[in-house]
């Protein structure tokens, strides 16, 4: 485990904890995406070119730009009267120490189940291409529906206020 | 067909950027200060006070009728009457302007000064590199500042000074030609007075030895 | 392509420069050196490639437009960049009070960064890439998408609802074509193969007789590119584009409260983006740095690109001179109502004359097919809307 790894994983770790700490709902939006970029660099100091680039794209371009403008259009970018610590706190704090260990279990298990891998896996691009519509095409097509009923159901709900105030 | 449109402005847009190279009417700037353009005859800017001869102030055709000075919507015209009257340009006797000074931070070039004068004394000047730094007095133009010779109106506006002098010429002629009918009606008149007076003595003379 | 040695050696003149230099330094520290150098050297060029450019652009749309641009710096005006940078420098940098601060000062410099990072996979020559990625198509549009979120962190950040309102509008446009070009681009990586853009080039660099195989050429290549073009000019928010920086509209949109060296940024990464993009159209569209006939290979291949480059910025220049700007509803119908469509098309059509093989057959279907859908899309998708009342959808 080298110095960028831990300096990586400072950065996705603080930009999480930032997240969920800060007061202001758009400086958690911010926070949320500074854990994606470094979560993108960990990708791509794993030699993942392809999954490093694509959360770039599609995390910081698309998805932290949806939830800004859902923060924004809706009443979200007001501050919280109560504070940001809920009053369940603890319940949430047995929960994600739950989550915690199932993954800390699983990634413990993988690193004895696989035998020991020191060479990078040169997984070309050609390569996931290949997989997603040959072994993969099923999740794929799932996925693909998913989104088309998505924006089905998103116009449908932007369409359905036209004809309400009559 | 879409893009059509585009396609037609774009061949436009293309021929001002290569014509502005060449032909003149494709690039119409001027570059001020070095070069100008010359000013039409109708342009006007701020007011002026004509005078005939060589001496302003003598020749000042303003008989301080203080008509423009009641016309003038903003009220930028200020004029002091004269105690004494000196001839003008018929000879007759008028009053002058002491003081006509125009404001023309005020004036709004509406020219209604020009148009009420009966006299032709108050014309537009087409000068407007006025700019001053002195905001206080620097814009309020007195009686000196604003005369300028009927030389200088033939020369900014010719038809018009043209106009105005053939006027004048003719009213003059005719207070010229009324001058000398009235004087030879005078003439005439104490002639035969003359005539009547010397006839008329003569009797009473002979009748008395 | 026979050409002489000291052609090649034109062509290859900044590698051998750069090696030369690097050189003189222990063979451990080379590399680094080699590309801290070529970092340099983007990071001084295309600056300067940016302040001649405001250049070109002012005195151009000027003779556009009936008049003469800035003449009076300089011979002909232009060391008017110089003036524009000392007047940008030495203004006062004000921040308004109740803006975010961290954010109004992170939102040029992300810009920035990000742009700049788009330029390292960027073929500007023969062996020269900066960084000659595998997946560096992909790694141009995430570094592309970037610069979406840096305009929101400015317009939201200076708390001030005209630049709120121009940064969504801008992120709203931008999202929109951002799909147009990627899809663009998709029809080019079918045909070659690889999204590593020294690839695409180089299968670009073949010649029938004195013709190039520029994807231009090509009917899904030309569609592909207009596409490409109008995606891009909207990417950068340039005109017709440009509701979200409509100066006689929004006051400067997403960028009205910047003033001094931070506005220059900004102003930096646009034009900065443009290169990237008009560079990237190059290389995928018009064969990057290979000639365009094959006896004139012995121009160097830097001098190609550059030369594409700043051609598809003069035609940048001359579209905003030409064009009045789209509202943002006209822009989004567009977007998607006949650009998506088009593209989608397009890149059917692509399959298409990729499995029909060699021959005149899938030029003439290819051609037919697109021409068709073009002029009926065209009618169909930009028909006008009737005027009537207007139904306003959340205002009653």
């Amino acid at each position: 485990m080298n110095l960028v790894f831990y300096l990586l994983a400072a950065l996705t770790i603080g930009g999480g904890l930032a997240a969920v700490l800060l007061k202001h709902l758009v400086h958690c939006a911010l926070a949320t995406t500074v854990a994606f970029a470094g979560l993108a660099m960990l990708f791509l100091q794993l030699d993942a070119q392809f999954a490093g680039f694509a959360q770039i794209l599609v995390y910081i371009g698309a998805v932290a730009i949806l939830i800004v403008f859902a923060i924004l259009l809706t009443r979200g970018s007001e501050l919280p009267k109560d504070g940001v610590f809920s009053r369940s706190w603890f319940v949430g704090l047995v929960i994600a120490a739950g989550v915690f260990a199932v993954l800390g279990w699983a990634v413990l298990e993988s690193m004895r189940a696989l035998p020991q891998q020191t060479a990078v896996p040169a997984v070309t691009v050609h390569d996931i291409g290949i997989a997603l519509v040959g072994r993969y095409v099923l999740p794929l097509e799932i996925v693909a529906l998913l989104l088309t009923a998505a924006t089905i159901g998103a116009v449908i709900v932007a369409m359905h206020e036209k004809e309400r105030p009559r | 067909m879409l893009g059509e449109g585009i396609l037609k402005g774009m061949a436009e847009t293309a021929k001002n950027f290569f014509g502005s190279y060449v032909s003149k009417e494709r690039l119409t700037t001027v570059e001020y200060p070095e070069e100008r353009i010359p000013a039409i005859e109708a342009a006007r800017v701020f007011p002026f006070l004509v005078y005939d001869g060589a001496d302003w102030e003598a020749g000042l055709r303003c008989v301080a009728c203080q008509i423009c000075e009641k016309e003038c919507p903003p009220k930028c015209i200020y004029i002091d009457k004269s105690k004494d009257k000196k001839p003008d340009y018929v000879g007759k006797q008028q009053f002058y302007p002491t003081r006509f000074d125009i404001d023309i931070s005020v004036c709004m070039s509406c020219q209604i000064c020009v148009e009420v004068c009966p006299f032709e004394a108050i014309k537009m000047d087409n000068e407007f590199e006025l700019a001053t730094d002195d905001r206080f007095g620097g814009l309020l133009y007195d009686r000196k500042q604003l005369a300028r010779s009927n030389e200088y109106y033939h020369s900014i506006h010719p038809t018009e000074a043209s106009e105005v002098d053939a006027r004048l010429d003719g009213e003059k002629a005719k207070v010229e030609a009324k001058a000398k009918a009235a004087a030879e009606a005078a003439a005439g008149k104490a002639a035969s007075e003359a005539a009547a007076k010397a006839a008329a003595p003569a009797p009473p003379a002979g009748g008395g030895s | 392509m026979a050409t002489s040695p000291l052609f090649t050696e034109l062509d290859q003149i900044f590698i051998i420069l750069r090696d030369w230099l690097v050189g003189f330094l222990p063979a451990a520290l080379r590399p680094a050196a080699g590309v801290v150098l070529c970092v340099i050297i983007i990071v001084c060029l295309f600056p300067g490639l940016f302040a001649l450019t405001t250049v070109f652009e002012r005195k151009g749309l000027g003779r556009i437009q009936n008049r003469l641009g800035p003449n009076r710096v300089g011979p002909f005006g232009f060391f008017q960049p110089i003036a524009d940078g000392i007047k940008s420098l030495t203004k006062e940098d004000i921040v308004p009070f109740s803006a975010n601060a961290v954010v109004h000062f992170l939102a040029p410099l992300s810009l920035v960064v990000a742009v700049f990072m788009e330029f390292a996979v960027l073929p500007m020559g023969r062996n020269m890439v900066l960084v000659d990625m595998d997946a560096g198509l992909l790694f141009f549009f995430a570094m592309s998408a970037s610069t979406e979120l840096s305009v929101f962190m400015a317009g939201w950040s200076s708390r001030n609802k005209y630049s709120l309102l121009g940064a969504m509008r801008a992120v709203a446009q931008m999202i929109s074509y951002e799909v147009v070009l990627l899809l663009s681009s998709v029809a080019v990586v079918m045909i070659t193969g690889s999204l590593s853009l020294s690839t695409i080039v180089a299968a670009q660099n073949s010649y029938t007789g004195i013709f190039p195989h520029w994807y231009i050429f090509t009917p899904w290549g030309l569609a592909g590119f207009v596409m490409y073009a109008i995606a891009a000019t909207a990417e950068t928010n340039r005109s017709p584009f440009d509701l979200p920086e409509g100066e006689s509209e929004l006051v400067a949109g997403y960028h009205t409260e910047y003033s001094g060296f931070k506005f220059a940024l900004f102003f930096l990464g646009e034009y900065l983006a443009m290169f990237a993009i008009s560079g990237l159209g190059t290389t995928l569209f018009l064969g990057g740095w290979s000639a365009p006939l094959s006896f004139l290979t012995f121009i160097p291949s830097w001098i190609w690109f550059f030369s594409k480059v700043m051609l598809s910025i003069f035609v940048f220049i001359w579209m905003r001179g030409t064009l009045p700007r789209l509202r943002q509803d006209q822009l989004m119908n567009f977007a998607w109502k006949f650009c998506l469509p088009f593209t989608l098309l397009d890149l059917m059509v692509t399959a298409l004359w990729r499995f029909m093989g060699e021959g005149w057959l899938r030029w003439v279907v290819s051609t037919a097919i697109l021409a068709l859908a073009y002029v009926l899309m065209g009618r169909m998708g930009m028909r006008k809307e009737h005027f009537g009342p207007r139904r306003y959808r959340y205002a009653e």
